[in-house]
């Protein structure tokens, strides 16, 4: 199933960041409601994945973790990112989950944060002049997410279906 | 990570609540016993303060094929209760309560999602019930939802989806054994601290 790992993959886990330099990949398991964003400069082969729960910290009071949220998370990757050698305006995007995973009657329990943390950060990557270069979101799939940095793919895992690259 | 020291609750607090737990949970798995027609056997709950990674971490790896089947508790005590059960425990449950044979369901298709979610609200219902009569409070829980994926991907969309999206909560978790090994599934009561007062209440203890 998996290809041999000559290198190892950098693991972001939920509610944060990491950001490295080619030829390593960066990986991020188990997106449900949550967004990764994948952010690449080509020229340089720096690149940053981010896993994001919500979509905007304004309705919080208590903010600790900018990456929770895709409006402080974002910003955040790419002034790391800058810092690494990335030039903002060359970064692609790229997009995976926000998915809905759970069915059943439940009208407080909210379904649809999934699609609220993926137009949020569409949103918040058009303000900032970033282009979206592909996006696997939506559905009711949980998937794992890897991005790598020698070409910019990112791949995506699903159970039961084969891999997918974006 | 889960920084314990904020926290009011002392090392009594958390022993009262694990106590609270093992009765509740007992008496779930007593009616699981009773549906099955096996024994089942119950680990000694943990009662801890966890970050939401911290719990997804107790069950497993973050890609493992889980069932989940969550429900919020409305009234005195909010919060919300979530089953897993790894891929094959979930199967063999279905297989079980269906009087089936052993191997037979190969995939949980809508009749085996309905009888995980029926066992998770009979077991919910023992649960509340017990802590319902211990100390009269008024617990009520609502429908459960059901997914079935990566435990990563589950997980955290229950949680959020719950609002439980802080760096600090409450987990009485346990572990249910069929006695083959067939079943094993986990179980969690989610909760935040101001939720607990009314139950330290009930039982004669403060919060400070």
């Amino acid at each position: 199933m998996q290809p041999a790992k000559a290198l190892k993959e950098i693991q972001v886990g939920i509610a944060d960041y990491k950001v490295a330099v080619s030829p390593n990949k960066i990986i991020t398991l188990g997106l449900g409601s949550c967004v990764g964003i994948a952010l690449y400069d080509p020229m340089t082969k720096v690149g940053g994945l981010l896993h994001i729960m919500l979509p905007d910290s304004t309705q919080f009071k208590n903010v600790t973790k900018p990456a929770k949220f895709a409006d402080l998370g974002i910003p955040q990757m790419i002034r790391e990112l800058e810092r690494k050698g990335a030039l903002k305006n060359r970064l692609q995007a790229k997009l995976a989950g926000g998915a809905q995973m759970f069915s059943g009657m439940d009208d407080k329990f909210v379904l649809n944060i999934g699609q609220r943390n993926t137009e949020n950060t569409r949103k918040i990557l058009k303000t900032m002049g970033i282009k979206t270069l592909a996006e696997e979101v939506g559905g009711n799939r949980g998937r794992t997410m890897i991005l790598n940095l020698e070409n910019g793919i990112v791949t995506i895992r699903t159970i039961g279906s084969p891999l997918k690259e974006i | 990570m889960g920084d314990a020291n904020d926290n009011k609750l002392s090392a009594k607090h958390l022993d009262v609540l694990k106590e609270i737990g093992n009765i509740g949970l007992g008496n779930a798995a007593t009616s699981l016993a009773q549906m099955l027609d096996k024994r089942i056997d119950m680990q000694v709950p943990e009662t801890k303060f966890v970050s939401m990674e911290e719990a997804m971490n107790v069950i497993g790896g973050l890609e493992e094929t889980v069932a989940c089947v969550t429900l919020r508790i409305e009234g005195d005590i909010p919060g919300q209760i979530l089953f897993v059960f790894k891929h094959e425990s979930a199967l063999n449950l279905s297989d079980m309560l269906m009087g089936m044979e052993k191997g037979t369901t190969k995939q949980l298709d809508e009749m085996g999602e309905s009888v995980v979610k029926e066992i998770a609200n009979v077991l919910t219902g023992s649960f509340l019930n017990a802590i319902g009569t211990m100390t009269q409070l008024n617990m009520v829980p609502t429908v459960p939802m059901f997914a079935l994926d990566m435990l990563g991907a589950v997980l955290s969309t229950s949680l959020i989806a719950g609002g439980y999206i802080e760096e600090n909560i409450l987990m009485i978790e346990t572990a249910l054994f069929e006695e083959h090994d067939h079943i094993k599934g986990h179980f969690f009561l989610i909760t935040e601290e101001e939720s607990l007062s009314k139950l330290f209440e009930a039982l004669g203890l403060t919060m400070n």
